[in-house]
């Protein structure tokens, strides 16, 4: 789940790390509003996207006027796939230096890891990758945690305008933060070094763990929806993964790996996948609500079923497959191929239900297939 | 480690519906099940096991080799612990969607203990003919049969898929190894590697990869140095990048994780690599010719 910066700052506030002033605006007359409050102001465009400056989405305003024009103009923009419908009016904060801080989940270490730039800004990317010096990475203990002198020695030897302990406070409330909202990135970019000798957040971008959902429950509702098409989303609802492939053969397996494998040879015997969709896990009950999805695709030309029984038992998925099969009655052809555990059940359901044989070899049925999606193109 | 017959299993969770009917599954193949957890059930009897409040509990009646976890995702933490302070030597973790930073807390705890962890989001382990580990079809003869050929695979119904493949072609398996299809895993594909290289019994090994992650490329510098033949197949290679498939590991960012660097990384260290899994058994042939000549 993304968070975009107006969700998160709020995150950051609470944990003791200092945002400037700022407010929501839909259209002009708020953000003209807004802008009289707060004075001199930056106007963002709200997207769940990293490349909003060099897109033209962030404009510094001088008067409610133009923060007004400047919300016209940004809303409506496409940035990175992204429409803007919001940005954030925040008072400007002239500072002297501009730093990258974040904590992430490492999954070389196992571990949490902290990255820290007296670089930051806009290149911070490039300026990693030009001089990987420039990024320090400081590995976290998670049994441990990040403490204030581990912190601070961690920026030994940055010149930080004698704010070096201030910095170290602020990573220490932004790794709490990291943990107490369950993670994966929580990440500042620019961290800024103020005139007048503070530290201040001037943006934020946050990816909390999905699979965290239930017991982050408080914040989820501010998450920035995710970009789906009207089947996936049908999909997602359902607690299944539906993703469209704009081929035309569906295919319908358990488990991520097995499904996978099988659009790799539905392409690999000259076919074109329709659709990535797994019942695997806890999901193996679903074929039915999974059938329909699936029909719903207008491409699909002909459906390959390639269950591999381990945990998710072969003949419950083909029970509820093959019963929804019968009631929906499609027009295309279907071929199967089961394996595994349930498989003489699932095997004799096929049998006498459809009167279709099952494939003894995976690369058989998905010949089938794939003739088949090429005859009825 | 292998696992095998004399090896003491302790259920975690074994009063649940998949945990009865796997455990019974798993006595019925050959599995030495010494014990149970359920906190709410402890000191009765289930499946003609004690059933115990907690891994340590049992750990003092009973000598505990692996403990198995049969464990809803938001109760997998402190399962594990428990397991890594009973002083298990192996914990096979099944459970998916465990939140990331448990998952971390689990590896530190094992790794503070001295404990092997396979998966999380691992199908088990399999030592046909023998005993398993896990939710795999052990018992299904058509999948699983013994013989001389180490499986590894981060997916369950993948590595069913190759299993069957083998069996098909008049192979056997020496030792199924499910690594699990989560990003941070105790036992990497390469951790495995070396394991069935290091077993007597396995004259080649089958590695079933996916894209995202490194692990494809990091086995593949250990197969390099390796005697053995190794055959791999990487299910994904039709799959769009940035599209989060399912399994938390197999995701493509950039070009970290791609198909085309794993397969190269694997090449270049001597791997034959299959298009489809069927061509698995046609290659471990050639492998084994060419050794034998």
């Amino acid at each position: 789940m993304n968070f975009e910066e107006y969700a998160a700052k709020p995150l950051l506030a609470k944990a003791g790390i200092a945002v400037p002033d700022s407010e929501l605006a839909w259209e002009g007359e708020t953000a003209w509003r807004i802008a009289e409050r707060i004075g001199k102001c930056v106007v963002k465009a709200q997207v769940p996207t990293g490349k909003r400056g060099k897109a033209g989405g962030i404009k510094l305003a001088s008067t409610p006027d133009e923060a007004k024009a400047h919300t016209e103009s940004i809303i409506g923009m496409e940035i990175d796939g992204h429409l803007v419908e919001k940005v954030l009016i925040e008072a400007q904060v002239p500072f002297a230096k501009e730093l990258y801080v974040a904590v992430l989940n490492d999954t070389a270490s196992k571990n949490p890891m902290v990255l820290f730039s007296s670089m930051g800004g806009m290149n911070v990317e490039e300026v990693a990758e030009q001089d990987p010096d420039a990024m320090r990475k400081i590995p976290v203990d998670i049994s441990r945690g990040l403490n204030f002198d581990a912190a601070l020695s961690a920026l030994k030897g940055c010149a930080l305008d004698g704010l070096e302990k201030d910095v170290a406070e602020v990573l220490v409330r932004l790794y709490q933060a990291y943990r107490d909202y369950d993670a994966e990135l929580l990440e500042i970019n620019p961290l800024v070094l103020t005139q007048d000798n503070r530290v201040v957040a001037l943006d934020c971008k946050l990816t909390v763990d999905d699979s965290a959902a239930s017991r982050q429950a408080e914040i989820i509702g501010q998450a920035a929806p995710e970009k789906m098409t009207a089947l996936e989303a049908k999909a997602h609802d359902a607690g299944l993964k539906y993703i469209d492939l704009g081929g035309s053969v569906g295919v319908l397996a358990n488990g991520a790996g097995l499904t996978m494998t099988t659009m790799d040879a539905v392409t690999y015997y000259g076919g074109t996948p329709a659709n990535f969709l797994e019942i695997g896990g806890e999901a193996y009950t679903k074929s039915r609500i999974a059938l329909t999805i699936l029909l719903e695709n207008t491409d699909i030309r002909s459906l390959l079923v390639n269950f591999c029984g381990a945990f998710a038992r072969t003949d419950v998925m083909t029970e509820g497959l093959v019963s929804a099969w019968r009631e929906l009655a499609p027009s295309i052809p279907i071929f199967f191929t089961i394996h595994g555990t349930g498989e003489d059940e699932a095997v004799k359901i096929v049998r006498d239900q459809l009167g279709l044989e099952p494939f003894d070899l995976m690369d058989d049925a998905v010949k089938a297939a794939v003739n088949a999606a090429a005859e009825a193109a | 480690m292998i696992v095998r017959k004399e090896h003491r299993v302790l259920v975690q969770g074994i009063t649940g519906k998949q945990g009865t009917f796997w455990t019974q599954a798993m006595q019925d193949y050959g599995t030495t099940v010494v014990a149970g957890v359920n906190p709410s059930k402890a000191g009765t009897t289930h499946l003609e096991v004690p059933v115990y409040a907690c891994a340590v509990d049992a750990a003092r009646d009973i000598g505990i080799d692996v403990s198995v976890m049969f464990i809803p995702p938001m109760a997998a933490r402190a399962a594990a612990i428990d397991a890594c302070e009973a002083g298990v030597k192996m914990i096979v973790c099944l459970t998916e969607h465990i939140p990331a930073h448990d998952v971390m807390e689990m590896h530190a705890a094992a790794a503070a203990n001295g404990v092997r962890i396979v998966g999380p989001n691992t199908a088990g382990l399999v030592t046909p003919g023998e005993c398993f580990v896990g939710i795999m079809p052990a018992f299904n003869a058509k999948v699983f049969k013994p013989g001389d050929i180490g499986v590894i695979s981060r997916s369950g119904s993948l590595g069913t898929l190759v299993s069957l493949n083998l069996t098909q072609s008049g192979f056997g398996q020496s030792a199924f190894y499910g690594v699990g299809g989560d990003p941070m895993i105790g036992t990497t594909s390469r951790d495995a590697l070396e394991i069935l290289d290091a077993d007597d019994r396995t004259k080649a090994i089958v590695l079933c990869g996916e894209i995202g992650g490194s692990a494809e490329e990091s086995a593949a510098e250990y197969a390099a140095t390796m005697s053995k033949p190794v055959v791999a197949f990487i299910a994904g290679k039709a799959s769009p990048p940035d599209k989060k498939m399912g399994h938390a590991g197999a995701i493509v960012s950039g070009s970290s994780g791609a198909y085309g660097s794993k397969r190269a990384a694997l090449e270049a260290a001597g791997v034959a690599v299959a298009d489809v899994p069927s061509q698995i058994p046609v290659l471990l042939k050639e492998g084994l010719d060419r050794k034998a000549a």
